[in-house]
């Protein structure tokens, strides 16, 4: 895990590899959209908005596993002091919140015709929008830490006491009370129609291609703007140390 | 047994109301929301009954956010923390030590402002002994989460009360849900559940905390 702990070794398959992922990422997202837009025939129950579901399904996954990216980062980053972890967890963030936001905004689109309202406190529902908060927290968090200078250490703590919370918080808002249907796909084992199934899968992965892409290139992006502010403190040090 | 018990003395000596910096004011905070509520949605008894417990609950949570910038900073500025480090004493146990005393100086003057929020709120016996309960074994687990959130925004000087607030809403929702939850339930089974929660965070907090003033120390 250390080989790549060196940001040269990093960048150098970093370079190469997020032009790729954002390409096929986007390639795959636009093929399953097409295929769901048009070849997929619509559903017995839920007609035409069954159609939201390639986008809202993913975003949701998506949403979840971009905490559960900087649940790993930060555990990765407190135990073994990984410098790289501790920027892949907040180039985790952005993403994952607009994921979350996604699949907000799908759900609650879907919704409207479907329930015949925008919003319900429903536990799914709900449990999401209380993720998407956690994600605003950690973002502000990581906005303070990063003008005061401080340590990352602490964005990791708040990130895996997050992570402690976010089943709990899944599971106490479902029990409060629930009107989404529940998990048609699960390890194993799957209710939806291979008509959906395939398009869906097409898509997640290609949602997973661009999530992964866009984390690349952020942590790409804090790497030289560390790199930057390291020269910069280097260039004005210098003349001080020609003098003395 | 003696460096927790020195500790505790003087943790609720700085934390307990009193000459020494205490403060009655998170309650009359309380006091105040409980107080403003019916104002915002009229007068109708048989409106506030239905909703009160649901409104002491959020009023609580909101109050829980007011002590967290005196909580550890101003020890963690004199360096207090430090001494104990160099005595070997762990963080943790401070941590731990701080937990309780900002429980004690919470969670038991909450439960009593509670009672003229109840009777402002027009709560009948059985609903104010639910939210009791709840309070009971919910504000350890806010408590805990208070003292996470302070601790992890120690070295911050451009954090404000607004970013504590907004990192500890999210964290709070489970023991909203079951604390509040109970009183439309009318089960113990909520209040066993929040109580459930609340040491979870209790357990979790000291480890957290102390890893944070740690973290902070480097910076």
């Amino acid at each position: 895990m250390h080989f790549y702990a060196n940001p040269a070794r990093f960048l150098g398959i970093a370079r190469w590899l997020t032009l790729p992922l954002l390409i096929a990422g986007l390639a795959l997202v636009s093929a399953a959209l097409a295929w769901g837009l048009l070849v997929v025939p619509p559903d017995r129950l839920m007609g035409e908005t069954v159609r939201i579901l390639f986008v809202h399904v993913p975003a949701a996954w998506l949403g979840m596993g971009g905490w559960m990216t900087i649940a790993i980062a930060s555990l990765v980053e407190l135990v073994w002091r990984h410098p790289l972890a501790a920027i892949a967890a907040r180039a985790a963030a952005v993403p994952g919140a607009t994921f979350a936001a996604i699949c907000l905004a799908t759900g609650s689109i879907w919704g409207r015709p479907t329930w015949g309202t925008w919003w319900v406190w429903d536990g799914r529902l709900t449990s999401m929008l209380v993720l998407l908060f956690l994600y605003l927290g950690y973002i502000a968090l990581a906005g303070a830490i990063a003008r005061d200078g401080a340590s990352s250490r602490i964005l990791a703590i708040y990130g895996l006491v997050g992570a402690i919370n976010v089943p709990i918080i899944n599971r106490s808002v479902v029990w409060w009370n629930s009107l989404h249907q529940p998990p048609s796909i699960t390890l194993g084992r799957s209710a939806i129609d291979g008509v959906f199934l395939a398009p869906l899968l097409v898509a997640t992965l290609g949602f997973s291609l661009l999530f992964g892409g866009v984390v690349l290139a952020r942590m790409r992006a804090l790497l030289a703007d560390a790199q930057a502010e390291a020269r910069m403190r280097r260039r004005a040090a210098a003349p001080a140390r020609e003098w003395g | 047994m003696r460096v927790a018990a020195t500790l505790l003395r003087r943790d609720l000596a700085t934390l307990l109301p009193g000459r020494q910096g205490g403060t009655l004011l998170p309650l009359l905070f309380f006091l105040a929301v409980a107080m403003l509520y019916p104002f915002a949605v009229g007068p109708d008894p048989q409106l506030l009954a239905r909703t009160g417990g649901g409104v002491i609950w959020v009023a609580a949570l909101l109050a829980a956010i007011l002590p967290l910038d005196r909580l550890l900073a101003s020890d963690f500025q004199s360096g207090f923390f430090d001494q104990w480090a160099m005595r070997g004493i762990a963080e943790e146990l401070v941590v731990a030590i701080r937990l309780l005393a900002h429980w004690l100086s919470f969670g038991p003057p909450l439960m009593l402002a509670a009672l003229p929020a109840a009777a402002l709120l027009g709560l009948d016996g059985r609903t104010l002994a639910i939210v009791e309960l709840g309070l009971l074994a919910g504000t350890p687990g806010l408590a805990a989460i208070g003292i996470i959130i302070a601790a992890l925004t120690l070295g911050l000087r451009s954090a404000g009360m607004a970013l504590a607030g907004l990192l500890l809403i999210p964290l709070a929702v489970p023991l909203l849900v079951f604390g509040a939850g109970a009183l439309s339930t009318g089960g113990t089974s909520g209040v066993a559940l929040c109580g459930a929660i609340s040491l979870v965070l209790v357990a979790l907090a000291p480890f957290a905390g102390g890893a944070a003033i740690r973290a902070a120390r480097e910076s």
